[in-house]
Formats: C-alpha cells, sequence, structure tokens
C-alpha cells in the first residue's frame, strides 16, 4: 500500500498509508481464491463476511462491499485500520501459505473509505421499535459496537460518555497519523443517524450509578464497556518525577486535546529532546511515534527480546523507519530528577531471557551490575493499564476479579447482576479494539434477547485468537 | 452546553459564576469537582464545587484566571455557555458529627468552604470558619459563610482586616488555648494547606486537605494528578481530592502543581494582553 515517506510524516500528523485506488483495490481482491469453507470468516472476533465483500470490490461494487461489512462491523474504516489481521483473518487465508495473505484489512479499510468518501452512505431499513430502553456506559469500541447492533434490533440505545467526544481509545488514545480522527466522526455520526443518542460528559458511578439508570431512568438493560482507564507505573523510585507520564496522559493529550496543534488548542504538548518509552506495545509504538513527531529523540526501553514485543509488526517497523531507536533486554531501575524534581536521566539493567513464565513467553532475568544510565528528559510509560475502577467502585453488588476487572460469563457477557452486561477491557483487563468489539457483539446479542424475555444464547461466537 | 447563569467578580480576580448543569447539580456533595471545558479547544481544568441548587440545576463555581483557559473563562458573560462541564467528581467529603469542626479557606477556597461549612453544620457539628486573604478587598461569601457557621473568622496577611495572619494561625491559637477541634478542613493553595497540616500535627487533629494537581481526564485515566500520601501513589482525581494533611508528600505536589508552567508562559505570551473592559473584542482576539 503506498505510504507517506519515513522522513516526510515524521514532520506530521497526517495518516501514513494513503489507502489503495480503485485498481489496486480490485487487483488484490482478483487475488482471494474464494475458498468454499472460507477461514478467514470465522477468524474474525465480529465474523464479518470476508469473501462475500472480497467479491463485490472485484465486481467494482465498492458501496456494496461496504453495505456488506457493516452488517457484522459497525466500525469498517476504524477495523481497516487498527485491526491486527495478521493474527486473525489474514492469518488462516489460504493463499497465504506460499504467497503473501489477501491484505483484508486493506481492503476493509477501502471499502469503508470509498463509502464515506462518495457521500452515498445509506441507512439500513430499522425494524419497528421494541420501546426496550438499553443504556451503554462508555462509547467506546465496544459500546458503539453494542450500540450499532442494538439500534438495528428496534431497541432504543443512549451512549454515555464521560469525556467530551465519543470514540474512547479510538479518540484519545490512537494518534491522528495511525486513525484520524475524521474517521471516528463520521462512524459516530452514522450511528447517530441510526437513531443512538449519545450523553456527553456524564459520568456513570456519578451522575447516576448502575442502579439509578434502571430504578430513575428506566432503562430495561445496560451495557458496562468503561475500558482499561487507569494507567500502571513501573513502581521503580522517582516515578513522580515531572516528566514521567502515562502512555494515557500523553496521548490523551496529543490526540484528544489536540496538543500538537498548541497554541492554537489550549492544551500544552509535552514536547522535550530526549524521550523513553518504557513497554513494546502498540500503545509504546503509538507514543513514541507521536513524541518524534512532537521533536524528540526516542528510545523505547522494552525488557524482553523483539520477538516477544505485543505490538503489530507493522507498527515496530514504521516506528523503526521513523527512527525510534530500540533498547531491548533492558528494563528501568530508578528515575533520576534534579533538583526541581525533572527527570534528567534513568538508570537501567540489562536483562537475559531465562525460563518460559506462565504466558510461555522467555521470562526476562536482570543481569547483575549491568546497570546504566540514559540521559533523557521525559519518561512515557506504556506498560499496560488496570479497569477503570469508578463503576465498580460505586456498584457494590457487581463482581469483580482481584485485577479490578468485571467478571463475566463469556459465552453471554453477563455480569453478577441480571440486565447489567459488559465487555471490552473493563472484562479483559487491556486488549485491541477488534476483541472490544467482539465481546460487544456477544453483549449485544445477550441483550437482544434479555430485553425480549428469551433465554440468553449460548453458542460460543467464531473463536478468537 | 451549559449556559452561565450569573457571573460576576465579586472580588478583584474573583469570579462567582452561576452554571446550569442539572445532572451535575442533582448529585453534587460537598468536596466534589467538576471538570470544565470552556470552548472545544479549551483545556480541561478543574474547579471545586461551592454551592448548588438542585431544583433549579445549577452549580456555583469560584474561578480565577491564572492561564489560558481559567483567562477564557472569566471573559464570557451571564448568557454565554460553556463548552463541557463534567461532575461531580472526586469522593465525596464525609460529613458526619465530629464535634468542633474548623473550616480554613484561602483564595478559591473560601468559595468551596461554603457548602462544607452548612452541611457539617447540617450534621450537627459546631462550625468554626476561618478564612484568609492577602487584604480585606479579597475577601468575598461573608454574609453566606456568616449564616452557615457558627463562627466565621477572618484574617488578612498584611492586617488590614480581622486578624493579621493565616488561617490556621487562628486554628493554632484555638488549639494552644486548650479548645477542643475534632476535625480540620483546609481548602486552599498548596502552602495553606501544607501550613495547616504542619500546624495541626502536633495536636494530632485530624486535617483533611483537598489537594489540587493538574488534572486532564478527572476520572482515573491518564493518571496526571497523581499524590503521594503516605507514601502511597494515590490519583487526586479517584481517590481524593480531600487526603489527610499529615500524610501528604507536599514537596511533590508543589512542583508537579508547576509541571507545564514553561508551556503555560508560552501560551499567555503568544495571546495579546486583554483588555478586561472589552471583553468581546478579547474574546474576538482570543478566538
Amino acid at each position: 500500500m503506498p505510504e507517506q515517506a519515513p522522513e516526510d510524516r515524521v514532520n506530521n500528523f497526517d495518516e501514513v498509508p494513503y489507502g489503495y485506488t480503485e485498481e489496486l483495490a480490485v487487483t488484490e481482491a482478483t487475488r482471494c481464491i474464494m475458498c468454499k469453507k472460507a477461514k478467514c470468516k470465522p477468524a474474525c472476533p465480529v465474523n464479518v463476511d470476508i469473501p462475500g465483500f472480497l467479491a463485490l470490490i472485484r465486481e467494482r461494487k465498492f458501496l456494496e462491499a461496504a453495505r456488506k461489512i457493516k452488517e457484522d462491523n459497525a466500525l469498517p474504516a476504524v477495523c481497516g485500520r487498527v485491526c491486527p489481521q495478521e493474527e486473525q483473518c489474514e492469518k488462516t487465508c489460504v493463499t497465504g501459505i506460499k504467497h503473501e495473505p489477501v491484505a483484508i484489512g486493506r481492503l476493509e479499510r477501502f471499502a469503508a473509505d470509498y463509502e464515506r468518501r462518495s457521500g452515498a452512505v445509506t441507512l439500513p431499513q430499522l425494524p419497528a421499535k421494541t420501546g426496550k430502553r438499553v443504556a451503554v456506559v462508555g462509547a467506546g469500541p465496544a459500546g458503539l459496537t453494542v450500540a450499532g447492533d442494538l439500534i438495528l434490533k428496534g431497541h432504543e440505545i443512549t451512549v454515555f460518555e464521560a469525556l467530551q467526544e465519543p470514540g474512547g481509545v479510538l479518540m484519545y488514545g490512537i494518534p491522528e497519523f495511525r486513525l484520524p480522527k475524521e474517521i471516528v466522526r463520521a462512524e459516530v455520526d452514522y450511528l447517530k443517524q441510526l437513531g443512538v443518542q449519545f450523553v456527553m460528559d456524564y459520568v456513570v458511578g456519578r451522575n447516576s450509578t448502575i442502579r439509578e439508570l434502571f430504578d430513575e431512568d428506566g432503562y430495561h438493560a445496560v451495557f458496562i464497556g468503561t475500558g482499561a482507564g487507569l494507567p500502571s507505573f513501573m513502581e521503580v523510585p522517582g516515578e513522580n518525577l515531572i516528566g514521567v507520564y502515562s502512555a494515557n496522559e500523553y496521548l490523551t493529550r496529543a490526540n484528544l486535546m489536540k496538543a500538537y496543534l498548541f497554541p492554537e488548542y489550549d492544551t500544552p504538548p509535552i514536547s522535550r529532546r530526549r524521550v523513553a518509552v518504557i513497554g513494546g506495545g502498540n500503545v509504546a509504538m503509538d507514543s513514541a511515534r507521536t513524541a518524534l513527531r512532537l521533536g524528540g529523540d526516542v528510545t523505547i526501553v522494552y525488557r524482553r527480546a523483539r520477538e516477544q514485543m505485543p505490538a503489530r509488526i507493522e507498527e515496530v517497523h514504521h516506528a523503526e523507519q521513523e527512527g525510534v531507536d530500540f533498547k531491548l533486554l533492558t528494563a528501568p531501575t530508578r528515575v533520576i530528577g534534579d533538583a526541581r524534581h525533572r527527570v534528567v536521566a534513568m538508570e537501567c539493567i540489562q536483562m537475559v531471557l531465562g525460563e518460559p513464565d506462565s504466558s510461555g513467553r522467555r521470562r526476562p532475568v536482570p543481569v547483575k551490575g549491568s546497570e546504566f544510565i540514559m540521559e533523557i528528559d521525559t519518561v512515557i510509560v506504556a506498560i499496560g493499564n488496570k479497569p477503570n475502577p469508578l463503576v465498580p467502585r460505586t456498584t457494590p453488588e457487581l463482581n469483580v476479579s482481584k485485577w479490578g476487572t468485571v467478571i463475566t460469563d463469556p459465552k453471554t457477557m453477563a455480569t453478577s447482576i441480571t440486565g447489567v452486561f459488559a465487555g471490552g477491557d473493563i472484562v479483559s483487563g487491556a486488549a485491541t479494539v477488534i476483541l472490544a468489539m467482539g465481546q460487544g457483539r456477544i453483549a449485544a446479542r445477550s441483550i437482544d434477547a434479555y430485553v425480549r424475555g428469551e433465554p440468553l444464547p449460548q453458542e460460543t461466537l467464531p473463536k478468537e485468537k | 452546553m451549559f449556559e452561565i447563569l450569573d457571573k460576576r467578580e465579586i472580588a478583584p480576580n474573583i469570579h462567582k459564576a452561576v452554571i446550569h448543569a442539572p445532572a451535575v447539580a442533582k448529585k453534587a456533595r460537598p468536596g466534589q469537582f467538576v471538570i470544565l471545558m470552556v470552548d472545544e479547544r479549551a483545556e480541561r481544568v478543574p474547579f471545586t464545587l461551592c454551592d448548588w441548587d438542585r431544583d433549579a440545576g445549577t452549580i456555583t463555581l469560584v474561578v480565577q484566571e491564572v492561564g489560558q483557559s481559567t483567562r477564557k473563562f472569566v471573559l464570557l458573560n451571564t448568557g454565554d455557555s460553556i463548552a463541557h462541564v463534567v461532575g461531580p467528581l472526586g469522593v465525596p467529603l464525609e460529613i458526619e458529627r465530629f464535634g468542633t469542626v474548623a473550616l480554613a479557606g484561602g483564595c478559591y477556597g473560601i468559595g468551596a468552604t461554603l457548602c462544607t461549612a452548612r452541611a457539617m453544620k447540617a450534621a450537627g457539628n459546631r462550625v468554626l470558619t476561618v478564612i484568609e486573604a492577602d487584604s480585606h478587598y479579597l475577601h468575598y461569601f461573608r454574609d453566606e459563610l456568616q449564616a452557615a457557621s457558627d463562627e466565621l473568622i477572618q484574617t488578612t496577611i498584611d492586617g488590614s482586616e480581622g486578624i493579621k495572619g493565616h488561617s490556621v494561625d487562628v486554628i493554632k491559637q484555638k488549639l494552644e488555648a486548650g479548645e477542643t477541634i475534632d476535625r480540620v478542613i483546609a481548602v486552599g493553595c498548596v502552602f495553606m494547606m501544607m501550613l495547616a497540616g504542619n500546624v495541626t500535627k502536633p495536636f494530632g487533629v485530624k486535617t483533611l486537605v483537598a489537594l489540587n494537581p493538574i488534572m486532564l481526564d478527572g476520572t482515573g485515566m491518564c493518571g496526571a494528578c497523581r499524590v503521594t500520601v503516605g507514601n502511597e501513589t494515590k490519583f487526586a482525581c479517584v481517590d481524593g481530592p480531600f487526603f489527610d494533611a499529615h500524610e501528604v508528600d507536599w514537596d511533590e505536589l508543589w512542583d508537579r502543581r508547576a509541571a507545564y508552567s514553561d508551556e503555560e508562559i508560552h501560551a499567555v505570551a503568544r495571546t495579546e494582553i486583554i483588555d478586561h473592559h472589552r471583553p468581546a473584542a478579547a474574546r474576538a482576539r482570543l478566538a
């Protein structure tokens, strides 16, 4: 796929890949051999009819292709960009055994972009209103999926969001150059056109409790999709020095608050010279590439080896191309500040890989006496998030695990409270956009049955990775 | 949008604003705060709730102009609207019958003391309110606080009205004189709250302070507001804003509040000097 040259894109926040042209898309879709029993479809967490939409692209029926995807996926332009397709649909592609797999993700993105740009977004026929009201807590990927699925079933949907704009991590977390915010807004607008109500600046847990949503506001079911909104820190000395940020703060400033457009926007960016990003996931890559664009020299510090980085290969590759430095098998031991408590350096220790741990990955072990000092002025901690505590703390009857995640039945996403369902990072800890959407899909199916007074469907959706 | 129903400068650079925000007013409790975004490009800035009216669906805030976003706010007038108001956030203050409760307020904290005084009095406490300002003309809410408290004492740093000195000096004198104070709640600048903790510690009086670090989302998401209390990292937005003054790492809070001072100075320097007598023109330049 054509993309901006690395030397250009480090100076802007525009999207990196340009996307397929019509010709490229048709050529790529023609590579699909149309397997009778397509393995790609069940490998998709929301079960998109992949051969179906590829066939339509082949016939140049691009609008129809987009509509085909939307039958199963409320956010195709988002998923085409941020799904780890290489671990899901594309991993099972038969063409991929001998050659490159069909670029399903890029084609999904193409179809969705084509429809959006054509302005020919059409709304499906909505069924008669059921009179059932569902409250969705959190306007992130899980909540948007639930809203999109249930509005098509004729229910009345209200989405409550604490921040000023819907989208959750799609707005505050994933940077503009990877997922333009205009696209998130367009996908949210589509839901609004379908009739989904959005209430911004509303904190469930504070403005209403879950119980009050039923008793006072008359909702028949509630979905909790409040995400992994409590950043973890490293628990090393010096972590509260000025210049140590959670990736959430760093990215929220840049993305949601548009700090990269400061002073046109009022929120100041964090733009210092020498930046260390701790972690090896997609959030670490996003932070590193944002810091580059804000003018820093950036080093990723990760305690395991490259093969064990949880980030998508494409993201690591993009970061590398743009000039991010990698210090692998390295772990911070303390952050060092000056007299004004501002970060001036970080002490790290070298690691070697030992025996596999419970996750199956070889455990990094520190090498005695290998400590060294990195001169830096900014540390961005991207080692994960804990679940947001607001709803669990204000809902005593909601069962949560020792990690603070909401306990659900994986077949139905039902919680310990009747009529309350949950999905996304508030359930799984910290995972991907598409897994959150997959859980949203299951929850929506259960909520639909629940409000109709039917038993909850128990059959599992296609297996997730 | 959230309409400003009434706004006036009740003391130099002390702006009282009554804002229509029914969802906030419905659940507001003493000690909680809101996050406000003046327009779609503004910062998210926390403000302590001073008062509210559940029936009218309004909240009352006190705002001081200290930087770009608060400058935008004070340029608004009655009838204008604010883009976003979210709250009530934070853990409400524990309101019980403690006996005698001393409330210390300074700067914006004078306003924040009002709802606490009322609630503490309603819970059956003897409420001693001590408010401080640099000089007599910076005091405000006197009548309201007088009505809400059993005793109201004013101090000024320059001695121009009431007792000369800090509010905590009054509390200290009372404790030294053997008067029983069961709980102290201090809201104001970092220095004033730190002093409050230092003064009450030898007497073992439980002292709560409303910490005011920089916040972004206010719901636990960003971690910008982390403070060290009792050697543990806490998030002021979801664990606070009230903490035990005797356990707070004050040096760290002091520094962290200045984390963006360079950027803030940069922002203010890049906007023109505002003529407060012509707010419409000033707003146009800021837009």
